[in-house]
């Protein structure tokens, strides 16, 4: 029975561990599209980030600079995306695809050019990375039954980017929600007309938009390259971008629903991969096939049957032309 | 007009020599998904030909798979270009070289683990349930939970072979021990997904195992940061890796694609390459396990001993290792 406890909280655990970049980016799309942009280059911002904060975590010594640096990238890549689609009004999508065909090339050319490894970057040392942060008292509360190990093995030992993350959720919510600030961000994204004619520009209420979901992106793709693995390698991202997307979509795009969708996504992953090869109880062993596609199957039905219908801010992608 | 004749013969003459020079030699390599520097398989293969350019100063042309509509393109376009021989690296590249190696019966092509039965391939194939089965004694003497793990990259027969003989090596072993078993995925992609590999080998520590053995291409590169990261022991593949992570890195499951590459290059440059099927096992060098100043202080000499002894057993057929590719399956 303890090993089946132990094992139930170390599949949480690892929840939180895939789930973390999911909802770093869930949460920078969503910031983006309550404004009205589209965006799709969540991914390639992840990826940027995660090669600028492995390159220069690796050049620096340190993962401080290197998350500065993702960080930028992430809202340098954002004010691509902005000059593209609120000032010169182009396509959103084209805009955000043209920005992961970019990264997915641009990373694996600096990389070889600047580190002559095939793309990657060096392996990081100890400390170079976010190492787990361990919580006082873990070791005094090792034999308190229950909660000690929940104490132990879930809310203790993440890096410090995993409670970024889950401390973002409630900071979106309260922006969104309880500031002036973000009482024009959702306007912008449904009525723009009516914000501009407020007084208030369009622009430069969509530009902080993209930059703080550049920002949050930046985040993701530190904690990829130099907390959750120990260097950058070619596409590291994997659609982990997209995932988020649709976890935001999914959450209808609300902070703590989206959240609820990350952690289901990231539930099922850790799942899967300790489903796999098990022999159950009068089923036996189950393909690696069927459990690989249980995620998207899920999502599938999830979507199609439970969700209803997810209604996307009025004026998403649409680029705002002021009335002559 | 005059003036210029003298130029035009010149000209004419220089490209007339072209082709004698070109005649050398001028090899050539595909890569797989993955990439040269996966410190793995392809980058064994880098390592065989790069040592094959130092030693005889002939260049080679290269590439790298990044998408699996490439290979055939890649292959045709070397072999286009007159490069002879054309090396094509993985499986995978199997049915792109048997169509290319038809449209070029004059091209001399070869390709490491997959048989092409055609007159003008050579097929290089390893016994990796050999080296596999070691790699496993080696982990059920060196394990102390009694329970290992092994991760897969693709789900292929291949990578399954290596599984088997893995299982049979800690069975061996240790009867009674564990082995806990993942596959990356089910696509290439599976090839260079560290992010996933690391989570697969943190839920088998979660589970118990104390020693992971990653048959994985790039995709091991995260295995063994997670090893690292828990404080746990890995198993290498196919290039020795122990040098990745000193102290972490138990041993690696030889697999000398670099002495098979720089076969294929050789051979072709003194005149005594031949079509055909090569199958390179422990008897043959071909695979083995790899000890060296990174890993020494893990492997003591009693199990060193242990080791020696299993493979002469094996060498010599007292211990039989199942081939899971014989009958697709690792019982038999």
């Amino acid at each position: 029975m303890d090993e089946h406890f132990l094992l139930a909280v170390l599949t949480l655990d690892a929840t939180l561990r895939v789930a973390t970049p999911l909802i770093l980016c869930a949460m920078a799309g969503l910031i983006s599209e309550r404004s009205g942009i589209i965006d799709i280059s969540l991914e390639g911002k992840m990826l940027g980030a995660a090669f600028a904060a492995a390159a220069v975590a690796h050049v620096s010594g340190s993962e401080w600079v290197g998350l500065l640096a993702a960080v930028l990238t992430g809202a340098m890549l954002s004010l691509v995306h902005g000059f593209a689609c609120i000032t010169h009004n182009g396509s959103q999508v084209v805009s955000g695809v043209a920005v992961n065909i970019l990264m997915s090339g641009l990373t694996v050319t600096l990389g070889i050019a600047w580190f002559a490894q095939g793309g990657q970057t060096p392996g990081l040392g100890e400390a170079e990375r976010f190492r787990p942060l361990l919580w006082p008292g873990t070791e005094a509360l090792r034999e308190v039954p229950v909660l000690g190990t929940l104490y132990r093995e879930l809310l203790s030992g993440h890096n410090l980017l995993v409670y970024v993350a889950l401390a973002a959720v409630p900071l979106v919510w309260w922006g969104l929600y309880r500031t002036r600030f973000g009482l024009r961000l959702r306007a912008v994204g449904e009525n723009p007309e009516a914000v501009d004619t407020a007084g208030i520009s369009v622009a430069w209420l969509r530009y902080r938009a993209v930059l703080l979901a550049g920002l949050l992106a930046g985040i993701a793709g530190a904690y990829l390259s130099t907390a959750q693995n120990g260097a950058f390698v070619r596409d590291m991202t994997a659609g982990q971008g997209y995932i988020a997307l649709a976890a935001m979509i999914f959450g209808k795009w609300r902070p703590v629903p989206a959240l609820g969708a990350c952690l289901l996504f990231g539930f099922l992953d850790a799942l899967a991969v300790r489903l796999q090869g098990v022999a159950l109880p009068g089923v036996g062993e189950i393909p690696v096939q069927f459990i690989q596609a249980l995620p998207y199957v899920l999502t599938v039905v999830l979507l199609a049957g439970f969700m209803g219908r997810a209604v996307a801010p009025k004026a998403i992608g649409i680029p705002y032309v002021k009335e002559r | 007009m005059r003036a210029s004749l003298p130029i035009t013969i010149a000209s004419a003459a220089l490209l007339a020599a072209m082709p004698l020079a070109a005649a050398e030699l001028s090899p050539a390599v595909v890569f797989d998904m993955g990439g040269k520097f996966d410190k793995s398989f392809n980058e064994g293969v880098w390592n065989g030909i790069e040592r094959f350019k130092t030693e005889t100063g002939v260049k080679y042309r290269e590439f790298e798979v990044t998408n699996e509509t490439q290979r055939e393109q890649a292959l045709r376009r070397m072999a286009q270009r007159g490069a002879d021989p054309v090396l094509g690296i993985g499986f995978a590249q199997a049915p792109a070289l048997e169509k290319v190696a038809k449209e070029f019966p004059e091209t001399r092509f070869a390709i490491i683990d997959m048989v092409v039965d055609l007159p003008n391939v050579q097929s290089i194939v390893f016994k990796e349930h050999e080296g596999s089965f070691l790699v496993g004694a080696l982990a059920a003497a060196t394990s102390k939970t009694g329970k290992v793990g092994f991760i897969g990259g693709m789900d292929i027969p291949l990578i399954r072979r290596f599984a088997c003989g893995y299982v049979q090596g800690v069975k061996h072993g240790n009867a009674k021990a564990e082995v806990l078993q993942n596959m990356t995925g089910t696509t290439p992609a599976a090839w260079n997904n560290p992010t996933k590999g690391g989570e697969l080998a943190r839920s088998q520590f979660d589970r118990g195992a104390d020693i992971v053995y990653a048959a994985a291409g790039g995709t091991g590169v995260g295995v063994m940061q997670a090893a690292k990261d828990a404080g746990k022991l890995a198993i290498g593949v196919d290039s020795n890796q122990n040098h990745i992570h000193p102290g972490t890195i138990l041993t690696s499951m030889l697999k000398r694609v670099d002495v098979a590459a720089y076969n294929v290059f050789k051979t072709a440059m003194d005149g005594t390459w031949k079509p055909g099927i090569q199958v390179l096992g422990l008897a043959e060098d071909g695979v083995g396990w790899a000890l060296d100043g990174n890993n020494d202080k893990l492997v003591d000499a009693g199990t060193r001993a242990m080791m020696d002894s299993l493979r002469a057993d094996i060498i010599a057929g007292k211990i039989k290792v199942h081939d899971y590719m014989s009958n697709n399956s690792c019982e038999g």
